[in-house]
């Protein structure tokens, strides 16, 4: 069995020549550090949402980012605020560096009529239209179509867009995936998918659930461009996301981008992870994306040790308040199961 | 009022929804260079091109998919299933994205699209390709689920559908394709929601719609002979139902016979019979009857196949158990 390595760092490969649009243009340090924010937000607001699920504060289904969060940052920090994404249901980055204020995060996974989608999507169902975040989607594999729906759109109203369409690994043995890449190479789509391969479908390592481990390969089989990259750096993941969305945005060619990352949490809450050591964590947190970039800012000058302190203090104040302002906020009436069914 | 057939009633739907508004466009197998499988888009990739006119690959879920997403984003796109039986392929995106996205979003998303075809059996094309689902589909909130039985409604509909701000599924007919029905001159709106009475009697009501429709009327022809005058209500629209026009007929006449192609178990007429027995219970003099398709498989032969959905000989053997 061909065990996917750890973190590579650095290493992109792909299936075709990758197009040379050159590098992506550089972010200000401002830049820099509010991506670094956001990535440390989504680490504090899911450390406080994994403690609110040990107490009961949350039902249902509910997964974690962290671990994964130079995917999101870095293929967000690579295309344009205008530009449409989708992904599945491990959302909470995707829905918080795309708008979603922490306190309707928050309430949304308490199920309080505050919530970003007023209590009737959960973790799974975030959606924040006006910036572009089009869910939070619960079946495997379900969003993929979606995105190249929205990618369609784009190119019909020519708008020179690109879609991203996140899943995770496990989605890409589903039949609507398949369906979706074909005609995105055929009709010439706009949408990039970006594999978040965190290693285990659920708790199905990859070596035993793709018969190719490389997932970037799918796309030979559709004559598509499929790129691998190691994902915890940040500025490697905008690297390449931003090459394959300007090619995309300029040719209409799909293409897919697996990035390799790691969750340090289980598949869900309720995941014992009966299928992985902890030394295997333990190996994968030593690359830990928050903390390549924060050593990076900080090699860079841009800002000083003390800076960043007050910031990290400043959004872990920030999660406090939030989760005491959504566990204040009242819970639906129950007039609102009738509501938003029919426009 | 002229003469025009179903299917060119819809094609003239798409046809001017397609040019008064931009956002519209077709995708579905076999649309664009074919013409649509049962030629219900002929000449529209001429007229329109091949940007609105899009023939799609064998991938149901992918090309339903792709209109649901372009429908989020705010396009109007109408999704041709060439049989309804083959929707079931992309149950997920219809029944999961489709119906519920507005819901899950807090209604911060709406879903404007059409799922649009043939359906329903009788043409020896066996189990897999017989399935009449206006019954499945319309058991999700969510969705909206119209079957015009004439051309005026297959016109009327489609067009209220595509201008719907909800994800309608127009489910048509293989058998009424080619028949021909007085459609209005000009523009206009056929209701969802609305059932029409197609004749007005005082014996029975008859609930049907669909194919059926074309059953009843021409059993009806029997019945007259009889001297049996049943009031005839076309549904159209099964999801949202027209309850008042049905209640107000059985109160009226006092009996039901409920005539559908979907299966017995479960189905459109069981719906019916429930809620009937429900609000007008004070007002029955007789057992709410059903003909339905029955409770097996499409059977290809076609010496099984006519006993296997409603059929003239069912409808009037009901009506004469109702009618004593």
């Amino acid at each position: 069995m061909n065990k996917p390595s750890p973190i590579e760092a650095g290493v992109v490969v792909s299936n075709q020549p990758l197009p040379d649009h050159g590098d992506a243009p550089s972010l200000s340090r401002e830049e820099r550090v509010a991506w670094y924010r956001l990535m440390y937000l989504v680490r504090k607001f899911e450390e406080r949402t994994y403690q609110s699920y040990q107490t009961g504060l949350i039902g249902g289904f509910c997964h974690l980012y962290n671990g994964q969060e130079a995917v999101a940052a870095g293929a967000f920090a690579a295309v344009r605020e205008t530009d449409p994404v989708i992904t599945a249901y491990r959302d909470h980055a995707h829905g918080l560096m795309r708008g979603i204020q922490p306190g309707p995060a928050f309430a949304e996974l308490y199920g309080r009529a505050t919530g970003v989608v007023k209590g009737k999507g959960g973790s799974m169902h975030y959606f924040n239209p006006e910036k572009q975040m089009w869910g939070g989607h619960g079946i495997v594999g379900g969003q993929t179509p979606l995105g190249l729906g929205l990618a369609f759109a784009t190119k019909y109203l020519g708008e020179k867009k690109v879609c991203l369409c996140f899943m995770g690994d496990g989605a890409v043995n589903q039949g609507s995936f398949h369906e979706a890449l074909n005609m995105a190479q055929l009709m010439r789509i706009p949408v990039v998918y970006v594999i978040e391969n965190n290693m285990y479908s659920m708790g199905t390592a990859v070596e035993r659930h793709a018969a190719p481990v490389e997932l970037y390969k799918r796309a030979s089989g559709y004559d598509m461009l499929g790129v691998r990259a190691e994902a915890q750096d940040f500025d490697t993941v905008r690297q390449v996301v931003w090459t394959v969305a300007e090619r995309a945005r300029a040719e209409n060619l799909p293409a897919i981008v697996e990035l390799m990352t790691y969750r340090y949490r289980g598949h869900s809450m309720s995941d014992p992870q009966y299928y992985r050591s902890k030394d295997e964590v333990e190996e994968y947190r030593k690359h830990d994306p928050i903390e390549i970039l924060r050593g990076r800012i900080l090699s860079e000058g841009n800002v000083d040790e003390k800076g960043l302190e007050r910031l990290e203090e400043a959004v872990r104040k920030e999660v406090a308040k939030a989760h005491e302002w959504a566990i204040a906020s009242p819970y639906p009436a129950q007039s609102e199961i009738y509501t938003d069914i029919y426009a | 009022m002229s003469k025009l057939a179903y299917r060119d009633a819809v094609r003239d739907a798409m046809a001017e929804e397609m040019a008064r508004d931009s956002r519209v466009f077709l995708i579905g197998e076999e649309v664009a260079q074919y013409n649509g499988a049962y030629k219900c888009s002929k000449g529209l990739l001429d007229r329109f091109g091949p940007e609105r006119v899009i023939d799609s690959p064998i991938s149901e879920s992918g090309f339903a998919g792709l209109a649901i997403g372009a429908a989020m984003y705010g396009l109007r796109p109408i999704a041709e299933f060439m049989t309804f039986s083959f929707s079931f392929v992309a149950f997920d995106q219809i029944v999961n994205n489709a119906a519920q996205i507005r819901y899950m979003s807090g209604g911060r998303i709406k879903v404007p699209v059409v799922f649009r075809g043939n359906s329903g059996g009788g043409h020896q094309i066996g189990a897999t390709h017989s399935h009449a689902p206006e019954n499945i589909y319309a058991t999700f909130p969510g969705l909206k689920v119209v079957v015009p039985a004439f051309a005026a409604d297959a016109k009327g509909l489609l067009k209220s559908a595509i201008r719907d701000d909800n994800p309608v599924l127009v489910i048509e007919n293989e058998a009424l394709y080619g028949r021909e029905s007085e459609v209005p001159d000009g523009e206009y709106l056929t209701p969802i929601g609305k059932a029409n009475i197609l004749q007005e009697g005082t014996d029975l009501t008859i609930v049907t719609h669909g194919r059926s429709c074309w059953t009843v009327l021409e059993a009806n022809q029997e019945l007259l002979k009889m001297g049996i005058h049943a009031e005839i209500v076309d549904l159209r629209s099964i999801k949202p139902l027209d309850w008042p026009t049905v209640f107000a007929s059985v109160r009226k006449t006092h009996r039901l016979v409920c005539v559908d192609e979907t299966k017995p178990f479960c189905g459109v007429s069981s719906q019916v019979a429930a809620e009937v027995s429900r609000a007008c219970f004070d007002h029955l003099d007789a057992p709410v009857l059903r003909v339905t398709s029955v409770e097996a498989p499409m059977p290809f032969s076609s010496a099984l196949e006519d006993e296997c959905i409603p059929n003239v000989a069912r409808v009037i053997e009901a009506v004469k158990q109702v009618v004593v």
